[in-house]
């Protein structure tokens, strides 16, 4: 039962994650490989702020500005750069800010990690137990998906889709990309942030391991499994890849393949990407006005 | 409305657009003809801001515009299409016409959290007039797909009811016949004369002769980059200089 309602926090988590890519990947045509640091940004402001004794409630929206005032500042100069080169600007950037983290002692206190985190309390209810954490957790998702799902059905949504689609046409319909695009980067920042908070508050410890490339790549395969471009799609993909990925670490298998199930995983997982680009490109839900 | 002064675009040592003035005052469709080359799409690109000119100015109803970006000239009441159509592919024919429409609230990120009522209205307006324009170019019935499963030529179609939609006060068409079947040309031409009727002017990139006479009030033709005629369609077909450019006699 536990190891349910844990899937289904982690679930709720990577579905705010895999949702706040989206807008970038999906709406904008953005390929943010650097996502991660967002989600750390938020996760270590938060856990620094409540260590502090600053109560969640003031830590939470001061951790989601920390999280879209580093994406916006990032996107100026990186926007600049076309396709590919920004991408490896996002990259760069991801691998930076856990350099950061693993070196600045005084402040994160390095590779030691942040243990004891406290659980958060809104309107004083604690959020100590599994099932409490999941209504927080899946609240957030249910929140994130609504307002997501809001902005990217507006007029403003659909100039983020004309710009990824053909950003010269839209800019001869008078649509500033750059400016769409700075600000698609600043909303998915903010997004992750929340996802970093939440399961920093969740799993109380943290530390520059939790925060690497691989989670960026998580991520970016749940986005592009599910279906990108779709608001069903990263919470579909998430479902999927989470309870695989966490399955699997508890499968009953005899003690001597146990050192074989990492690689295993990943295997599987390249497996899964493989057939998936095969037989449905597009992910698990498609987007609408395709071939009917 | 538009005036081309002097202008002139070099690519290396090639002079795509060459010392070329052309004013467009006072006329409510003019066309844009010459061989391949002859720096009609450069001169385009001039005029929207996709390319800088190395001298000489271009002014759009009184307001220098050279060198201003692209995006700046929608705003100023200047639209145009492409000789290969640049619809977007992955939004529905619907979503394409109301992407158009210049100074939308909703585009704001902010507005959408506190002007919600007024974003409605301007959409259900922008919708309706989608709608009649949809009609009027035969599309009513793919509104709903992406516009890249509409034919090339219905692609064209999609382009010209986009600009409409801009409300612009001038559109550059770049060829907008060439490659589409003779029913859609039928089309396309009705359409850009119902627009003229309405008040619509238009600038067109043609090659197809019958077209330029049909809907042309006055003809700019253009060689090595160089203007080397203007005139009614039918006195440009006769004048030699231009015969000597097309044949190359």
């Amino acid at each position: 039962m536990d190891l349910l309602l844990h899937l289904c926090v982690v679930i709720a988590i990577y579905a705010i994650f895999a949702l706040s890519l989206n807008v970038e990947v999906g709406y904008t045509g953005l390929f943010n490989f650097g996502h991660v640091a967002f989600f750390g940004i938020g996760a270590y402001t938060s856990a620094l702020l409540t260590l502090a004794g600053i109560p969640f409630i003031w830590s939470l929206p001061a951790a989601l500005f920390m999280a879209g005032l580093c994406g916006f500042l990032l996107s100026i100069p990186a926007l600049k750069l076309q396709g590919d080169y920004f991408g490896i600007a996002t990259l760069g950037f991801g691998e930076i800010l856990r350099m950061i983290v693993n070196n600045e002692v005084w402040l994160t206190k390095g590779p030691m990690g942040l243990p004891g985190i406290p659980r958060p309390e809104l309107f004083g209810i604690v959020f100590d137990s599994l099932p409490r954490y999941l209504v927080l957790s899946s609240g957030f998702a249910l929140l994130t998906f609504s307002i997501l799902a809001f902005v990217v059905l507006s007029p403003f949504g659909r100039a983020l889709k004309a710009v990824r689609d053909d950003e010269t046409a839209a800019e001869i319909l008078g649509k500033n990309a750059y400016r769409f695009k700075i600000k698609s980067f600043a909303i998915g920042s903010v997004f992750a942030g929340l996802a970093g908070v939440l399961w920093a508050h969740y799993t109380t410890f943290i530390g520059p391991g939790d925060f690497t490339l691989t989670e960026t790549i998580l991520v970016l395969l749940i986005v592009v499994m599910g279906g990108k471009g779709t608001f069903l799609g990263p919470v579909a993909g998430a479902v999927v890849l989470i309870v695989f990925q966490e399955s699997v670490r508890f499968l009953r298998l005899p003690p001597e393949w146990t050192r074989l199930l990492g690689p295993l995983q990943q295997m599987i997982f390249g497996l899964l990407l493989v057939v998936l680009m095969v037989f449905r490109p597009e992910g698990i839900i498609r987007e609408k006005g395709a071939k009917r | 409305m538009i005036e081309i002064r002097n202008v002139t675009k070099a690519f290396g040592g090639t002079r795509a657009v060459s010392d070329c003035s052309i004013s467009l005052d006072g006329l409510a469709i003019s066309g844009l003809i010459g061989p391949n080359g002859s720096g009609k799409t450069t001169l385009f690109n001039l005029i929207t801001g996709l390319l800088k000119p190395d001298s000489g100015e271009i002014r759009f109803l009184g307001n220098r515009i050279d060198g201003r970006l692209p995006h700046e000239m929608a705003a100023l009441g200047l639209i145009r299409t492409f000789q290969l159509s640049r619809v977007f592919p992955r939004m529905t024919v619907l979503d394409n016409m109301l992407l158009a429409p210049q100074d939308q609230t909703g585009e704001s990120f902010l507005s959408l959290w506190t002007r919600l009522p007024r974003i409605r209205k301007e959409e259900s307006e922008n919708r309706e007039r989608a709608v009649e324009l949809l009609d009027l170019l035969g599309l009513t019935r793919l509104h709903d797909q992406f516009a890249e499963n509409l034919s090339y030529g219905q692609q064209k179609l999609l382009e010209l009811g986009r600009a409409l939609m801009a409300k612009p006060k001038m559109i550059l068409l770049d060829e907008p016949t060439a490659g589409i079947n003779p029913t859609l040309i039928r089309t396309m031409i009705e359409m850009i004369l119902a627009m003229r009727e309405r008040g619509q002017t238009f600038f067109i990139i043609e090659h197809n002769m019958d077209v330029v006479i049909e809907v042309c009030e006055k003809v700019f033709v253009l060689d090595h980059g160089e203007k080397i005629a203007e005139g009614r369609p039918e006195e440009i077909q006769k004048d030699p200089r231009v015969i000597e450019a097309y044949l190359g006699l």
